[in-house]
């Protein structure tokens, strides 16, 4: 009777859940891909890019922040769904500065795989060319606000995983823009490390380690071999394993 | 009747490159022996291949870069006067791309940094030849200029990419870019 209770619906799928699962976590373990920017696994969903929205009986929610519930009909796949998610694709490649062939982050950009996935072919909106500031400060790391697409994966791993709160979102709309936890407001005066998972976490090219850059050529790159949905799967199933390892340190502790 | 003088006639393919640097142009020329086959069923009108200087009515017209000045305008809206079909082809024709990088400034301070603050620049002074087409304060995608029907990513798009845009067109459809073709860089 549980194993029943424990199963919703994707796009006519059943899918089991356990207890507390969200839909998105539900649906990557069976392998069933929603488009995703601002999910990670193992850190708490914040539900910001909206790329994962869902439908359930017409009603439209964020398949990460959305728990899974017994009997939940829904529908994902759909032509309507990912062209509404084209247009989100669209407005965060208008608001920023993404023209791809003039950043080092191109090929492994999960918002340019997002497009590539999703049939984008043009911008479609009017561009904003908005002036960010860039912080050059830190001698390893360098933090271009004007890719930020705001999905804060950096706040969440650097609070979550690096223990270290490096990171928040200031501002509202579009003046929302990341700021940095140090006394000057820099990255060189914060207690970031090329090493923490917040530096290496962004999914496009605002955080970038120096000195790396073109090391591998274009052409050779992630997401000129592979989609966002392979690789966001795997994401999945290594962040799992992550995890439970994790969780097996602590109880022997 | 239609189908025999479709058959006859050529298709008329005019080009030309706004705020681009004609790698779109040398990417088309990739196709190589297809090439041959595209021009037993394809005349060139203006462009950079025929040096024709001024665009009759045409089919199909390419266009390559972003608008970047005064000149770039006249150039796009006679494209879009002539040509049935117009095709934005590449990064800067379709977001402006790499010259779209001067939007995040002020043009003044762009020229003044290139020729007059910059490192090395010798006998300082901002160009004002009459000739010189005037700049626009941005630059900008040539769809935020006339309508665009089609659109070709790429920097710049393979042969193959052009292949795939063309051949449809030629047939009369509607061309559908791969989605394992695409690639913004």
């Amino acid at each position: 009777m549980s194993a029943i209770q424990n199963t919703i619906r994707i796009d006519n799928q059943a899918i089991p859940f356990t207890p507390g699962q969200t839909i998105m976590d539900a649906a990557l373990a069976a392998k069933v891909y929603i488009p995703h920017l601002c999910h990670y696994p193992g850190l708490p969903p914040s539900g910001n890019c909206r790329l994962c929205i869902v439908e359930i009986e017409n009603r439209s929610v964020a398949a990460c922040t959305t728990p899974a519930a017994a009997d939940q009909t829904i529908c994902s796949n759909t032509p309507e769904l990912n062209e509404a998610r084209k247009a989100l694709t669209q407005m965060l490649f208008v608001e920023g500065d993404h023209i791809c062939p003039s950043c080092e982050k191109t090929g492994n950009c999960k918002l340019q795989a997002m497009a590539y996935y999703l049939g984008m072919l043009d911008d479609h909106f009017p561009q904003f060319y908005q002036r960010r500031e860039i912080d050059a400060s830190h001698p390893d790391i360098l933090l271009d606000r004007r890719r930020c697409i705001l999905c804060d994966l950096c706040v969440r791993a650097s609070r979550e995983v690096d223990g270290k709160n490096v990171f928040a979102i200031a501002g509202r709309g579009t003046k929302a823009h990341l700021i940095v936890n140090s006394p000057s407001g820099k990255l060189a005066d914060s207690s970031i490390a090329t090493t923490d998972l917040a530096t290496t976490i962004c999914p496009v090219g605002a955080i970038l380690i120096k000195e790396q850059g073109y090391q591998v050529p274009i052409g050779q790159r992630i997401y000129d071999h592979h989609t966002i949905r392979e690789t966001s799967l795997q994401e999945h199933i290594a962040g799992c394993d992550k995890l439970k390892r994790k969780e097996h340190q602590d109880t022997e502790r | 009747m239609t189908i025999e003088l479709t058959t006859k006639r050529k298709i008329k393919i005019a080009t030309t490159s706004l705020a681009g640097c004609f790698g779109c142009h040398m990417s088309f020329l990739d196709m190589d022996e297809s090439l041959t086959g595209l021009l037993e069923q394809v005349e060139f009108d203006r462009s950079p291949f025929t040096d024709i200087k001024h665009c009759g009515r045409c089919d199909i017209g390419l266009i390559e870069g972003g608008v970047c000045t005064a000149e770039n305008v006249h150039v796009l809206r006679e494209f879009r006067a002539n040509c049935t079909t117009l095709v934005a082809v590449g990064a800067c024709a379709i977001n402006g791309g790499v010259p779209a990088m001067r939007n995040y400034f002020d043009l003044q301070e762009c020229l003044q940094e290139v020729y007059l603050n910059g490192t090395g620049v010798t006998n300082p002074q901002i160009p004002d030849d009459i000739e010189l087409p005037l700049l626009l304060d941005k630059v900008y995608p040539i769809s935020e200029v006339v309508h665009i029907d089609y659109f070709l990513p790429g920097c710049p798009p393979s042969a193959d990419a052009f292949l795939q845009l063309l051949e449809p067109l030629l047939a009369g459809q509607k061309p559908i870019i791969q989605k394992s073709q695409l690639h913004y860089d």
